[in-house]
């Protein structure tokens, strides 16, 4: 192996600047895309629990629809093939202010949001019925039985699977930089075009995406047991993060 | 609104793009199917060498989950784009490349469905064959292995779909999957809401019907238990 070191590539010239411009713009998508997620998650989580067949169906399009077909896919889609479609004026703006950030939260929001709806569900449906009956026979209706009661304990109880697919998201945006959002893998990828020190460069980006994933995991760790309700934490999977 | 431009394009996008049937080393099955084959088999290995008693085995096996599991794939695949040409001293074939970042990344995924599987055998059947005088390899290879690979089916299946929908990250380094396969032919037409709509319809079909055959899978397991 024919390769001389130079690690001094990562802070001399733009090098250090383009990294932390990357950490920033992976960090800005992700979390703009996880309260998407998150949104779109517990509606049509929730929506899939309930008893009226339409609102489930739909729900249930929805994810299936979303998370059986490539992230990649969904990120040419939402870029190339939906601003055609809208006014000129909408078109106008959007390449003015960064389409392809829009598109690429987008699509990794509406992406995961169908496999968060999952976990929700899985939450939803692991709280005792008593619970339903108990909040329905003080009087609540249906829909406040959901917002006041039953979501908030669904979210409690799915903290461990809910940061695994948050740490997803994360890792996941990283796709965003085929259509050309300057996030993380983009910038590693740009040091490595400017100083051909491929090794240097993706030992950074690698680093970085590591440390970020594994600050996540800490911090949601904390809030499972800060929010953990005793007698009933959902079953961890050994080995998660 | 065209189709025409898909049906101009069939043969192109399932025989190139999805098969990997036409001039160019490409297609998303091509890949997807050794893949998911030789990471299986790369992380029976792993997810035992997790459950190792030596420190020396279990620790790196446990390293090597965790790095991958932490990492996006788009990286590992850069990685290897840019590695192995440095280690061979020549470039390989983007089919080579891609073929070698899906089978090491997914290792550690397929790793822990085994870890799992393994698990999942009740104590009494490791315990039971060596008191028949089998040694730990064979007790492995006899009784745990074939057990923990029929509670490991649904999961296989899941992580299957998972993998197949991830080879179409191998068109960023240029392999002719399906949607390159779409970029080029969208290159060339400008229908990009045809050609993405018309291989997002592929990509579902394909995830959705094994993703429906897991659930059967995992129904006629449960009523039948080992």
């Amino acid at each position: 192996m024919n390769y001389r070191f130079d690690w001094s590539v990562l802070w001399s010239g733009q090098s250090g600047s383009w990294l932390v411009q990357g950490l920033i713009t992976t960090i800005e998508i992700s979390v703009i895309a996880w309260l998407v997620a998150v949104a779109l998650g517990i509606l049509s989580g929730a929506l899939r629990t309930v008893s009226f067949a339409p609102l489930r169906w739909l729900a249930n399009v929805y994810v299936e629809f979303f998370r059986n077909v490539p992230l990649l896919v969904w990120m040419f889609f939402w870029y190339f093939a939906v601003p055609p479609l809208l006014p000129q004026p909408l078109q106008d703006w959007l390449f003015d202010h960064g389409a392809e950030f829009w598109a690429g939260f987008v699509a990794l929001g509406i992406y995961h949001g169908a496999r968060l709806s999952e976990v929700i569900r899985s939450g939803i449906q692991s709280i005792p019925k008593t619970q339903f009956e108990a909040a329905l026979s003080t009087g609540l209706t249906l829909a406040q039985a959901y917002r006041l009661i039953i979501i908030p304990i669904a979210l409690r109880l799915i903290i461990p699977p809910a940061t695994n697919e948050s740490l997803n998201l994360i890792k996941n945006s990283s796709v965003a930089l085929t259509i050309g959002v300057a996030e993380l893998t983009f910038q590693t990828r740009q040091i490595e075009t400017y100083t051909a020190k491929a090794f240097e460069a993706l030992t950074a980006g690698t680093l970085i995406y590591l440390a970020l994933c594994l600050a996540v995991a800490a911090v949601m760790s904390k809030l499972e047991k800060r929010f953990a309700i005793p007698g009933m934490i959902a079953k961890r999977q050994v080995g998660e993060f | 609104m065209d189709f025409s431009v898909i049906i101009n394009n069939l043969g192109f996008l399932i025989f190139q793009g999805f098969l990997g049937l036409g001039n160019f080393t490409g297609g998303t099955l091509r890949l997807a199917v050794p893949a998911i084959v030789l990471g299986f088999a790369l992380g029976i290995f792993i997810g035992m060498g997790r459950l190792a008693r030596s420190r020396w085995v279990h620790i790196p096996a446990t390293l090597y989950v965790e790095f991958f599991r932490g990492v996006p794939l788009v990286m590992v695949i850069f990685w290897f784009w840019f590695i192995i040409p440095l280690l061979v001293g020549r470039s390989l074939p983007e089919y080579s490349v891609a073929l070698a970042a899906f089978v090491i990344f997914e290792a550690a995924y397929f790793g822990e469905i085994v870890r799992a599987g393994i698990q999942s055998v009740p104590r009494g059947q490791a315990e039971a064959a060596t008191a028949t005088g089998l040694t730990r390899s064979q007790t492995m290879r006899h009784v745990i292995l074939p057990q923990a690979l029929r509670n490991m089916i649904p999961s296989l299946v899941t992580q299957s779909i998972v993998l197949l929908k991830d080879t179409s990250l191998a068109s960023i380094i240029g392999y002719v999957d399906l949607t390159k396969a779409a970029q080029i032919v969208n290159n060339r037409e400008i229908r990009p809401f045809e050609l993405y709509l018309f291989i997002a319809v592929i990509y579902w079909l394909c995830s959705y019907g094994m993703s429906r055959y897991a659930q059967h899978l995992e129904r006629r397991l449960a009523v039948n238990p080992a």
